[in-house]
């Protein structure tokens, strides 16, 4: 269960936004600039609202009204960034273990799952930009988070490239059971992965919907994933 | 060896220590303080950047007179020190405190130009990851500016290595204790015969310069990466 409501004027930009979900992947889904990737910096803690209150599964992590703010650090949110952000020094096996609590993840079957293997020892500026994206996801996954934060995952990539890090995702969505809050301003994408689909524009939530009415509101058949070619 | 006199060997040994001493006395001041000028907000920081910079303005000869000022003998801080035992004043000890004076906006400037260079959407990803202050700086901010600290270390290395008027206004020019390579050179241009000497020191401190600026070159040159820069 995320709860989300937040305040913030920045200028003439301002954010207004109320959500509440319980479902396994709720997407924000909108135009560029309307915010939303402030609200992961948010619910991450490395932006700070003059106004609201976030909850995660009932663990308040910020609340204005009570002088509530945890620490970015304490959070346990993993935060997949749109810009990757590994750590250029380390290589991949240091990147995943970087955000490692004791005993709280289990690395092989997460370098399984995202079939890292034969990436372990190399540097982030010799892996792929779809190699890059399945590092960050690994890395946010190992730090144990409450919830997943996945900021324009595919974005960036090509489109062989969006194909593969797009089926890691869904079969982590299949195989694990932590809560992601997926922004996108792809609808395919969207449709392809999320539960809940929050239409975001200009700071304020236009709509909530659920998968089958977002599929039904983009105009066509309740969204079906597009076929996906098998894990390379 | 034969190449330089006791006395000129002794000159040199002892500006090498200097300059290897002061440079690693500064460094960890150095970093703390190039760190708080590049991440904090500092309700102080013109006052502090301006007096900062006060050792390379001002005229070296004034720094070493207000050293001697403070930590001679008869200074607030040289009293006390006095008390403990403790002389710096025209002491070889009291010329690693000059050099390290006046290297010290050197390093800072570099380190904190580094600092500066290191993404700090990098050190926000490890917040994330749930590393404190001092495990992103450990781990993040710190590894990702070492060629711009090693470089620093070099500028401020060859800055004390020839220091000369902060030094004979502070600890004089005691031949074995406080002559360094450039007051030995002053020494023997005002000694009759003594142009063969200042040869061979002038011809030591262009190789020590040399060797120090090429290092520096190297450093600025592969400078890190600073962080993973958008693809």
């Amino acid at each position: 269960m995320i709860e989300l409501a937040l305040r913030h004027a920045f200028g003439d930009f301002r954010i207004d936004v109320s959500l509440r979900s319980d479902v396994r992947v709720l997407a924000l889904f909108g135009p560029s600039g309307a915010g939303k990737t402030r609200l992961l910096d948010a619910i991450a803690g490395l932006f700070a609202p003059q106004e609201g209150r976030i909850a995660i599964d009932g663990e308040v992590l910020l609340d204005t009204a009570r002088g509530i703010a945890q620490p970015a650090a304490r959070r346990r949110i993993g935060y997949v960034f749109q810009d990757g952000r590994l750590f250029p020094h380390l290589d991949v096996r240091a990147n995943l273990r970087y955000g490692l609590r004791d005993g709280s993840a289990d690395v092989t079957a997460i370098v399984e799952l995202l079939g890292l293997g034969p990436l372990l020892a190399r540097r982030p500026a010799t892996l792929s930009g779809g190699e890059r994206q399945r590092v960050a996801i690994g890395r946010a996954l190992l730090s144990a988070p409450r919830a997943l934060l996945l900021d324009e995952p595919l974005t960036g990539l090509h489109a062989e490239a969006r194909a593969q890090v797009l089926d890691y995702l869904r079969r982590l969505k299949r195989e694990l059971r932590v809560a992601a809050v997926l922004v996108s301003h792809h609808a395919d994408e969207v449709a392809a992965l999320a539960d809940e689909v929050a239409c975001i524009e200009d700071g304020r939530v236009l709509a909530q919907l659920d998968a089958a009415g977002f599929g039904l509101a983009r105009g066509g058949a309740p969204a079906t994933p597009p076929a996906a070619p098998p894990l390379a | 060896m034969s190449l330089l006199a006791p006395d000129e060997w002794q000159a040199l040994a002892l500006s090498l220590r200097v300059g290897v001493l002061a440079t690693l006395l500064s460094l960890p001041p150095a970093i703390a303080l190039a760190w708080a000028l590049s991440r904090r907000r500092l309700r102080a920081r013109a006052l502090v950047e301006a007096l900062l910079f006060l050792p390379l303005v001002l005229p070296p000869v004034v720094t070493g007179y207000a050293l001697l000022a403070l930590l001679g003998r008869h200074g607030p801080l040289g009293a006390l020190l006095a008390e403990a035992g403790i002389v710096v004043a025209f002491r070889w000890t009291g010329a690693v405190i000059a050099a390290a004076v006046m290297g010290f906006p050197l390093l800072v400037m570099s380190i904190r130009v580094a600092f500066d260079g290191v993404d700090r959407r990098l050190e926000a990803a490890a917040e994330t990851l749930g590393a404190g202050a001092w495990r992103r700086f450990a781990t993040i901010t710190l590894p990702l500016s070492l060629r711009g600290i090693g470089a620093g270390c070099v500028l401020a290395f060859a800055r004390a290595f020839g220091e000369f008027g902060a030094t004979i206004s502070f600890v004089s020019n005691i031949p074995g204790e406080t002559r360094t390579l450039p007051i030995a050179i002053y020494e023997l241009l005002n000694t009759p015969g003594g142009t063969p000497g200042v040869h061979r020191l002038a011809l030591v401190s262009l190789a020590v310069a040399f060797a120090a600026s090429l290092l520096a070159m190297r450093f600025m040159r592969h400078a890190a990466p600073a962080g993973e820069a958008r693809r």
